[in-house]
């Protein structure tokens, strides 16, 4: 029964495989891939819309997610054990990569955040974070009692604060700020007290006027303009209003898809990255936007399903957070283009177009999978 | 290191955690629910207002200009028509970097220094977003090409075709006509923005000016798909503009032109008018100026030449140009002492050469007064008056009428006013009264004013159209027509604008004035001192009869402040030249008015003018035969 007796089988018990078939052969978990296939074939569907009928971009968008399916499988194969073992190494790696970008990053429109390994690799270190961190933090709690105390509460906050700080000050406070939640979302499954978390939220509201005056003209600009877009509405503003004025005009079930005006006339921008969600709600309307939260929705609770299932704290806390820092991702991004957050570059998962961050997304698929086929019992 | 000694509790682990996921849970379930509300909110309370903004975002209406009206005269000789211009257009939000774009440009283009600066003055002229300005005006096949070719590097240019203001006749129609303008910021600010969307000119002299409303047009539109950087992608749908009408004038290019070979090159004016229907048929004034320059905007080195140039090229003289009429008064002064029963035919006085107002020393001389005091005309009546054009006669015919019956009964005449129905900057002249030099001059009326207005001199000033006016109401006997330019169109102010008392005269003072002024012109091989003034200039071969009368009119004051040569200041000291006539008699078909500044005599100099013009008239243009300059352009 206990987590620590199932963690020193290796390789997970041999007689789920046989009668599971292919998926369990693969340590896949149909369900999931049911549901991952499923929105990423409603996302290519809208981004073949939003670039304007360019099949060119769906290829690329095809390719990438195969290569994120491919390296889901990869890392599904890892046992549980090993990632565990090695996630204070991981995290390590991770953090000398974020202090490799001073001397050797490359700057990008004001701000490092990319390491190039000529011919090699070219990447950003602040992605492997966004993994690395909940796995070293659930590798720490999974080493202590839980409900945390104190101790390990200060000092899983450093181990949060300190990769979140270096990426913030690249500065990318978008990924800086997902990834200390990511973090802090494990803090919270491990059983983080209440009564912590409100004297740290009094602390924020308290000093929240002075972060005012620390963060950076821009960043002030997209806070002032998610109030008040129509302050700058040719600048900072046109983007959100535009996006707006695109979910808007939706109505119901939408103009149909590839005859949305907005983004065919080019007045939303970003319509294939940051900002398709306004194409998918100005084409399908109301209808296509509450289908796409549904796959979400299901999605997530897949993803609970995989974690309570799971056999240790590692696992738990793991899938835990990866599910939830997947709903993070979806209400902030779909919350900024709906005029309710301020504009922070946070991609729709899994439909957004763009490279990394969906390798990244699939290799956070991959470790669930892992977790959850490796295990001896199944509750759920 | 107690707790590192403890058992974990796993059972009590996973049910933190159960709590916690089921608490996450409720908050994600929470969250999107608020996206739902959201999205919802934004899908059915904002719908309507997004649909339309969405629309207005989509939907561009495009002003399609309407063709402005040909101007043609009697024949149909086009005297404004339209031509294409390549124009380079700007949209100002597209241009990355105006410094560089504007070097690389002039470059390609071998574009001007003040190119360059009126590129710049006119690309921040935009008022809405990514609309075009032109900058650059009729662009060579050449500049076209090596702009094609380079246009990659000029994001925001393009080459764009409209039709510009084209006047084929050039300097010839240039006061007759007017001109059109480009659309400053000054007239923009006062003209309906609708009605001129995308129209670039407006018309700012002369019949341009006057019938600007029917030439204009009634602006179009497209309704376009636009994208967000203004592109156009489609037309939806839209109305076709109606183009101006065409004006048919009743200037005949042929008589134009004969009245400017007739000038010679000589500075002054000739109007010429249809006495049967006010039509003016000639309007000239030299010298004159191309109006084809200022239609796309004139160079400052080209305008400067003009506006400083001492023969005044874009001085209108024949509308606004004010002369003492001199002796070409005599005629109407006439009428009115008949009509007034003041003199009859028969009565006569005795010219000595000179008057004298009764207890004055001044002498008032005739023209051929000399030293010796053999001068005068000796016995004079009203017809002798004319067409030897006696000044003693008219000094006391017009101090026996006196100045009040001279200021009112001349009026009818037209003098005083501008009763042109469609020349909006004809000058009004100047008909002098008591009450006009009290106000003007704060003197009184002296009874030396009243012998020089006799023979049209002193304060008096006409303009050659208002003279010619006054010819064609005699030319009439009486019925006056005012004069226009453009045929079939309806006044309703045409009552207003005619002079009060006119056509008011008895019939009997018609035929003894006619008949003195067909003496100037054909009394001949007479003794010494008995033919007409103007016989021996253009009076022997003459086919057909002409009333005329000449006229010197004294010149006023040199313009002071520049300088010029003495000789030029000599020729600018002498007399202008005026001779009016009609033709024929018995049948009038055109009244004129001839001026040459600093012309010398009038029958010496102008009727020769006159004579040639009707000559043309009569002889050849009313023969049907189409002028050379008319068939050149002729549809």
């Amino acid at each position: 029964m206990s987590g620590d007796f199932v963690r020193r089988l290796p390789g997970g018990a041999t007689s789920f495989r046989n009668h599971r078939g292919a998926f369990t052969w693969f340590n896949l978990d149909p369900w999931l891939m049911l549901i991952l296939l499923s929105i990423v074939s409603f996302g290519l569907v809208v981004l073949h819309s939003a670039s304007d009928g360019n099949w060119v971009v769906v290829e690329a968008q095809l390719v990438r997610l195969g290569l994120g399916f491919g390296l889901m499988i990869l890392i599904a194969q890892i046992p549980p054990y090993f990632l565990l073992r090695t996630a204070p190494l991981l995290y390590g790696l991770g953090l000398i990569l974020l202090l490799l970008i001073y001397p050797f990053g490359t700057e990008v429109n004001g701000s490092r955040r990319w390491l190039r390994v000529p011919g090699v690799l070219n990447f950003q270190p602040s992605e492997l974070m966004k993994l690395f961190l909940p796995m070293v933090l659930a590798w720490y709690f999974h080493e202590r009692h839980l409900p945390p105390g104190l101790k390990p509460v200060l000092v899983s906050c450093l181990l949060l604060l300190v990769p979140a700080g270096l990426i913030i000050v690249q500065p990318d406070l978008g990924t800086g700020l997902m990834i200390a939640t990511s973090g802090f979302l494990v803090l919270i499954l491990a059983g983080l007290p209440w009564r912590y978390m409100l004297r740290v939220g009094a602390l924020v509201l308290i000093s929240a006027p002075a972060l005012w005056f620390v963060i950076k003209d821009y960043q002030r600009g997209r806070i002032l303009t998610m109030f008040d877009p129509e302050r700058d509405p040719l600048g900072a503003g046109w983007n959100i209003i535009q996006s707006k004025i695109a979910i808007g005009s939706g109505g119901f079930s939408g103009k149909g898809l590839l005859n949305g005006t907005q983004s065919h006339l080019d007045f939303l921008p970003e319509s294939s990255t940051d900002f398709i969600i306004a194409v998918l709600a100005e084409e399908l309307g109301f209808l296509g936007v509450v289908s796409l939260l549904a796959l979400y929705g299901l999605f997530i609770l897949r993803g609970l399903m995989m974690s309570l299932n799971a056999q240790d704290t590692f696992g738990r806390l793991l899938c835990g957070s990866i599910t939830f820092t997947f709903s993070v991702y979806v209400f902030v991004n779909i919350g900024m283009v709906s005029g309710i957050l301020p504009v922070v570059g946070v991609p729709l998962p899994l439909v957004s177009y763009g490279g990394t961050a969906l390798l990244t997304l699939f290799a956070g698929f991959g470790l669930m999978m892992s977790i959850h086929s490796h295990r001896r019992i199944t509750l759920l | 290191m107690r707790e590192a000694l403890a058992l974990k509790d796993h059972r009590s682990e996973s049910q933190i955690y159960v709590e916690r996921a089921a608490t996450g849970a409720v908050v994600v379930l929470v969250l999107f629910s608020l996206l739902i509300l959201r999205v919802g909110y934004l899908q059915t309370v904002q719908y309507s207002d997004s649909v339309a903004r969405s629309e207005k975002n989509r939907v561009q209406v495009v002003a399609r200009p309407p063709v402005r009206g040909l101007i043609l005269d009697r024949q149909g000789v086009l005297l404004a028509d339209n031509r294409p211009s390549r124009n380079l257009e700007v949209i100002p939000e597209q241009i990355v970097n105006m410094e560089d774009t504007l070097f690389h440009l002039a470059t390609v283009l071998e574009m001007s220094e003040e190119e360059t600066a009126r590129f710049r003055r006119l690309s921040g002229r935009t008022t809405r977003r990514f609309e075009s300005a032109p900058v650059l005006f009729d662009l060579s096949d050449e500049q076209v090409a090596r702009f094609e070719a380079n246009r990659f590097r000029f994001p925001g240019l393009s080459v764009q075709a409209k039709l510009v203001r084209n006047y084929p006749q050039g300097a010839l129609m240039a006061h007759a006509v007017g001109s059109v303008r480009r659309i400053n910021d000054r007239d923009a600010a006062s003209l309906n923005a609708t009605a001129y969307a995308s129209t670039d000119h407006i018309g700012k002299l002369g019949v341009e000016r006057f019938y600007e409303t029917e030439l204009l047009g009634q602006v179009g539109y497209d309704r376009v798909e636009a994208n967000a950087r203004g592109r156009m992608m489609r037309v939806l749908d839209g109305v076709k503009p109606i183009n101006g009408q065409n004006l048919t004038l009743y200037l005949d290019a042929g008589l134009q032109a004969a009245a400017d070979r007739a000038l010679d090159g000589r500075r002054g004016a000739v109007v010429a008018i249809d006495p049967k229907t006010g039509g003016i048929l000639a309007l000239l004034s030299r010298p004159a100026y191309d109006p084809n320059l200022f239609v796309q905007g004139i160079s400052h080195q080209n305008y400067n030449a003009l506006r400083t140039s001492m023969d005044a090229p874009l001085f209108n003289r024949a509308i606004q140009g004010q002369y003492q009429p001199g002796s070409t008064l005599k005629p109407f002064i006439g009428l009115i002492a008949l009509g007034g029963s003041t003199v009859t035919v028969s009565d006569s006085i005795e010219d000595p050469g000179w008057y004298q107002l009764p207890g004055n020393e001044r002498l008032y001389r005739d023209w051929n007064w000399t030293k010796t005091n053999d001068g005068g005309h000796g016995r004079v009546n009203i017809e002798k008056a004319l067409y030897r054009s006696c000044n003693v006669y008219f000094y006391d015919l017009a101090v026996r009428l006196g100045i009040d019956r001279l200021s009112q009964d001349l009026k009818q005449f037209g003098f005083g006013q501008a009763s042109v129905l469609d020349l909006p900057d004809a000058n009004a002249g100047l008909l002098p009264s008591r009450a006009w030099k009290r106000a003007t001059r704060k003197l009184p009326w002296y009874p030396g004013d009243t012998v020089n207005l006799g023979i049209g001199h002193g304060d008096i000033l006409v303009t050659p159209l208002q003279m010619a006016a006054a010819v064609a109401a005699l030319a009439n006997r009486g019925r006056w027509v005012a004069p226009r330019m453009a045929q079939n169109q309806s006044f309703e102010d045409a009552a207003r604008s005619s002079p009060s008392g006119a056509g008011q005269l008895p019939e009997h003072v018609w035929e003894p004035i006619i008949g003195g002024m067909e003496k100037v012109v054909h009394r001949g091989n007479q003794i010494y001192g008995e033919n007409g003034t103007a016989w021996s200039y253009i009076g022997r071969d003459i086919e057909y009869r002409m009333a005329g009368k000449s006229g010197t009119a004294q010149v006023v004051a040199i313009e002071q402040g520049e300088v010029y040569e003495a000789s030029i200041i000599e020729e600018r000291k002498r007399k202008h030249a005026w001779f009016i006539a009609f033709a024929p008699i018995e049948d009038p078909k055109i009244a004129l008015a001839v001026l040459l500044e600093n012309g010398g005599g009038g029958s010496e100099y102008a009727a020769p003018v006159a004579r040639e013009i009707i000559d043309y008239y009569l002889l050849e243009g009313a023969g049907g035969r189409v002028p050379d300059v008319a068939m050149a352009r002729r549809q």
